[in-house]
């Protein structure tokens, strides 16, 4: 299991090759790789409470192979400055069949939304600037997390 | 205590990290909510809408009915929007 918090960039290809480790056993690797989006000029800085930021993932990446039989799984949530394009969050689940690696997946995204201590704000950029916002934290998020409180 | 803030909790405050000593009869969550917001305009503003404000203690979510004292580091924060 691998979970890390980190300023840098990251390479999902290399970071799901380190991960799979040459083993034989594993039939599928699902992976989420969460974008900043937006226009020219625009930015997003993310906030996180160090030390709770990887704890709380840690909980979540444990909680997740608790549920399913995965062969292995990876988190990788970046802070700091980011721009349109860049690479926000990567989640990668290991598993010897697909639906418990889509499964699973599916369900580290839900649950880091809704419980991992980052908080992103936004500037628009363009041709005028305003002020940078707080994202406001959406009901859509606290309901794709609550489905999964049922399956326990 | 070690008090944290973070995101508009933090900027409307006025700043990340302070040690508060806490009076005898702030016990939980919820009493140290009421005392910081008494404090001044600035903490009143952060700490109005309660049900915009999550609460850790020693790192870990906690309810208004938790226990807190001296040496617990409680961190407050809106809810999350990372991912």
């Amino acid at each position: 299991m691998i979970v890390k918090v980190q300023a840098e960039d990251f390479d999902a290809a290399a970071e799901i090759r380190t991960l799979i480790g040459g083993r034989t056993d594993v039939g599928a690797v699902v992976t989420f790789t969460g974008l900043m989006r937006g226009g020219e000029g625009a930015t997003l800085t993310l906030e996180h409470y160090a030390g709770m930021s990887e704890k709380e993932l840690t909980t979540i990446a444990e909680e997740a192979a608790h549920r399913w039989p995965l062969t292995d799984l990876l988190i990788i949530h970046r802070h700091g400055t980011l721009n349109p394009g860049d690479q926000i969050v990567l989640v990668a689940t290991l598993a010897a069949h697909r639906g418990d690696a889509f499964a699973a997946a599916e369900f580290l995204m839900d649950w880091l939304k809704t419980r991992a201590p980052f908080w992103k704000k936004e500037e628009a950029g363009g041709k005028t600037p305003g002020e940078a916002k707080w994202v406001e934290a959406r009901a859509d998020d606290e309901k794709a997390a609550e489905r999964w409180e049922e399956k326990e | 205590m070690q008090l944290l803030y973070f995101a508009w909790v933090r900027e409307r405050i006025g700043t990340g990290e302070e040690t508060l000593s806490l009076p005898g009869e702030v016990t939980t969550v919820g009493q140290l909510l009421d005392w910081l917001a008494a404090r001044g305009e600035q903490y009143a503003a952060a700490l109005d809408q309660r049900s915009h404000i999550r609460v850790a203690v020693n790192q870990t979510y906690v309810g208004t009915d938790h226990p807190v004292s001296d040496g617990d580091e409680v961190a407050i924060f809106p809810p999350v929007t990372g991912g």
